[in-house]
């Protein structure tokens, strides 16, 4: 039964593979494999900064609103403000870092929840990206309301982010996003797992009295986790802007539900039971390999939420039912 | 017959291995107030909830004046005509309701009908604070009344039930001595009118006051009824806690210096100052029953609490500790009692759990060093005698005992000046104990040990020098060699130090 809790979903998500090859002839293809890491990279990202929260008993439901605010504020500093790429990323960057420090502040300041605090925050978000433009999505040629046009562009630097594709044994076979995915998954992972900080948050995570009283600094490492988790969420956006080429304002509304699915299904890989980064990236390959396997098939496009939602709520109850960690009895 | 309310025969409960009532016998008169004294762990918290429903005992029989009375569920116990008014007041009203609903709660919970009839609940909740000597409006929120009048809304609400048998839990552990002088009319007026009453304290105060007759328990049995006048209240104590003659004579060393000085210290509120010296190589034990302010001492030693007022002195540089940080940096460690809910990491194992607090002294740019870690660990595990598979083992794995010996080997891990071990014995086994106990005799030269225990069993195993606090302060201190029990007991259950023939 150990066995079975530990390597249960990994053996699944092997079988799945050898299903869908043998399925389509296309899935176990170089080309497959890599878009379904691009697929789902963007998610991934955001599932890492999420992790991060829920490793410390928080949840970051402030993730996808980050995110495209960061499309919306790079297209901004690009196109508005006619600033070049590298100021389009920094400026990003350090609005994820304060969406960050205020989600921590309040809630280890103000002790509001976290849901509560972060879902606050993501109404505030969806609200502001909206005003500088009355609603309106940015692009070359627009009239702001002000009555100017708009003459900047999406440099070809910034939408490298979006096109380039690395050569690795195949021309044009690995995208920024991919590379950008993996990079952040090691340094996240590193983190987490091998320093001294992360560890702290893990204790934190599981009994927060506990590690406060052997002089942990809580409150630091609480207002930390958000401020990674805003930090990948700008990643995130910033790329997804690159992708777009345009502030699209309808973009990445699945983006909380997806990468919060990924951070979920992470808790079933190897019997884990709580907050992983090896299983946040598991869970968001497999949720891109059951649905490039299932276009593949042909199968509608409306059946891939019930498949997602189908895949979490069994992944959960596989780990928490059968393993005697955080049961009833 | 009919003078006894409750009686209770072979009384067997247990918890998977765990024999917590092993044979209770117990009778419990009509119109007589019962005070059940008994240590933590004892036993008493469970023989009140298999009287009040919430467990089932696996044994024994227990009877209502004659009739059988075994509850499988709370509304059972209350309609049979058993009632518990809890110690956390808190636990017993619903402080977002009025004081009406809630002296109405249990009909509003079981009765009948969708609709409440406002009127109705509030004129039948008029009548049974007058019979208390209730004095509020029945329409304000219970969140507006003060601890007491809370509890009296907790009685009143028992009383409606015309219990049978009323049970107190600590009443008066949060209530000040007029509100307790009020408690105690009232606990008057019910025993004229005929209800058994079960309290469960062991102030001696209290007890003087109210209490008919004394029984005492250890180790889940029935271990002294104490019936006549005037009540032998040193006696009691003496029978809850044991008698504590050990084989062990311990080596008690030249003391060194002072490490730290407590001066002129009051705890709380007007307790009496109090002054102690915690020396080099030295082990104290502080002993005294559940409120006597040991935990309260331990806390304001690491930063957790502020004394009311007094100085402590740590090498000579005045310590106020802030918090646990501050405690920490100038070598004032702790291991806190209640270690499931303040020590152990659950999702950590051994090793983790053992070097969490000094993980800085293991990494090297942030990054953990797993074989300085590992050799720590080893270390503890062989000193403290850890019984485990491997250092990785889950924390979760280990009994009791051995989780307490992982949770005093991440303070002992590293050196301290001073090491506070508050209550290290909680659930505890005898080996692990005595274990423990060695090893932290075995090293303590170098620094300061003091150990807050809950039995004497404990105190004169380990200690050099045994202290005794009782409301707040230090009541005596004896040096742990051919030590008085009868004195020390004495002062434990509050008798002045110098007045140990009490009345």
């Amino acid at each position: 039964m150990e066995l079975v809790i530990k390597y249960g979903f990994l053996v699944l998500m092997a079988g799945l593979v050898i299903f869908f090859s043998l399925s389509s002839e296309f899935f176990a293809t170089p080309r497959s494999a890599v878009f379904i890491f691009q697929s789902v990279s963007i998610t991934g990202i955001l599932a890492l900064g999420v992790t991060a929260t829920l490793v410390v008993d928080g949840f970051d439901l402030s993730i996808g609103s980050t995110a495209t605010s960061a499309l919306m504020l790079s297209s901004y500093v690009m196109v508005v403000w006619e600033m070049s790429a590298m100021w389009a990323v920094i400026f990003c960057l350090i609005m994820g870092a304060l969406v960050g420090l205020v989600n921590g502040l309040l809630i280890v300041k103000m002790k509001v929840p976290d849901l509560l605090a972060t879902l606050g925050m993501m109404f505030f978000l969806v609200g502001l990206q909206r005003i500088p433009t009355e609603g309106r999505s940015i692009s070359t040629g627009m009239i702001m309301p002000d009555g100017r046009v708009t003459e900047g562009v999406f440099s070809p630097a910034f939408l490298a982010l979006g096109r380039h594709k690395f050569d690795f044994f195949i021309e044009n076979l690995i995208p920024v996003s991919v590379v950008v995915l993996l990079v952040l998954g090691l340094i996240v992972w590193a983190f987490m797992e091998l320093t001294r900080h992360g560890r702290l948050m893990y204790a934190i995570g599981s009994n927060e009295r506990a590690a406060e009283l052997a002089g942990t600094n809580v409150n630091r490492y609480k207002v930390l986790a958000y401020m990674i988790s805003g930090v990948l969420s700008s990643v995130g956006g910033i790329l997804l802007a690159a992708r777009l080429g345009r502030g699209d304002i309808a973009s990445g509304n699945n983006l909380l539900l997806d990468s919060v699915a990924a951070a979920l299904i992470g808790f079933a890989v190897l019997g884990a039971a709580k907050p992983n980064v090896f299983g946040t990236i598991i869970g968001a390959l497999f949720i891109g390999i059951l649905l490039q396997g299932l276009t593949m098939m042909n199968a509608p496009y409306y059946t891939q939420d019930f498949v997602k939602g189908a895949v979490l709520v069994v992944a959960l109850v596989f780990t928490f039912a059968l393993s005697k960690r955080g049961g009833a009895h | 017959m009919q003078n006894t309310a409750v009686k209770i025969q072979g009384l067997t409960k247990a918890f998977g291995a765990n024999n917590v009532l092993r044979g209770i016998d117990l009778d419990l008169p009509k119109g007589q107030v019962t005070a059940l004294m008994g240590a933590n762990g004892a036993g008493k918290s469970t023989l009140v909830k298999v009287l009040c429903g919430v467990h089932t005992a696996n044994a024994g029989t227990v009877s209502l004046y004659g009739e059988p009375f075994m509850p499988s569920s709370p509304a059972e116990a209350i309609a049979a005509g058993v009632v518990t008014v809890h110690q956390s007041i808190n636990d017993g009203v619903v402080p977002d309701l009025d004081v009406a609903s809630n002296l109405m709660l249990d009909e509003l919970a079981n009765g009948r009908g969708f609709f409440i009839n406002k009127r109705k609940i509030r004129a039948k909740a008029r009548e049974l604070a007058e019979a208390i000597g209730l004095d509020v409006d029945v329409r304000h929120e219970v969140s507006e009344l003060g601890l007491a009048d809370r509890q009296l809304v907790a009685i009143a609400r028992a009383m409606a039930h015309k219990p049978k048998l009323l049970i107190l839990d600590e009443p008066t552990s949060s209530l000040s001595a007029k509100e307790a002088a009020r408690l105690f009319e009232l606990i008057d007026r019910l025993r004229a009118q005929g209800v058994a009453i079960l309290y469960i304290s062991h102030r001696s105060s209290d007890i003087k006051r109210i209490a008919d007759r004394i029984v005492s328990m250890r180790d889940g049995k029935i271990s002294g009824v104490f019936e006549d006048t005037p009540l032998d209240y040193e006696g009691a104590v003496k029978a809850m806690l044991g008698r504590a003659i050990s084989e062990i004579k311990l080596d008690i060393p030249e003391a060194g210096a002072p490490v730290l000085r407590l001066e002129n210290m009051v705890l709380q509120g007007d307790s009496a100052p109090f002054s102690l010296d915690l020396c080099d190589g030295e082990v104290v034990a502080i002993t005294g029953l559940v409120g006597s302010g040991k935990s309260l001492l331990a806390d304001v030693l690491y930063g957790q609490a502020r004394q009311e007022s007094g100085a402590m002195q740590l090498k000579g540089a005045a310590y106020a500790p802030q918090n646990q940080a501050a405690a920490i940096k100038v070598g004032v460690f702790r291991t806190p009692k209640d270690r499931a809910t303040n020590a152990v990491i659950q999702d950590f194992d051994i090793t983790k759990n053992i070097t969490l607090p000094f993980t800085a002294r293991h990494s090297v740019s942030g990054f953990i060093m797993r074989k300085s870690e590992r050799t720590t660990t080893q270390r503890m595990v062989t000193d403290l005698g850890i019984i485990c598979q491997h250092q990785s083992d889950d924390i979760g794995s280990l009994s009791g005992g051995n989780q307490q010996k992982v949770m005093v080997g991440r303070w002992m891990a590293e050196a301290s000046n001073v090491l506070v071990l508050d209550e290290p014995f909680q659930g505890v086994d005898i080996q692990a104990r005595r274990d423990i106990g060695a090893k932290i005799r075995e090293t303590a030269k170098g620094r300061a040990t003091v150990v807050m225990v809950a039995e004497m069993d404990e105190a004169v195993e380990i200690a050099d020098r045994i202290v005794v606090m009782a409301e707040h302060t230090i009541k005596g201190e004896h040096r742990n060699e051919n030590i008085d029990l009868n004195a020390v007991l004495a002062q434990v259950a509050g008798a002045e130090s110098g007045q140990v023939n009490a009345d």
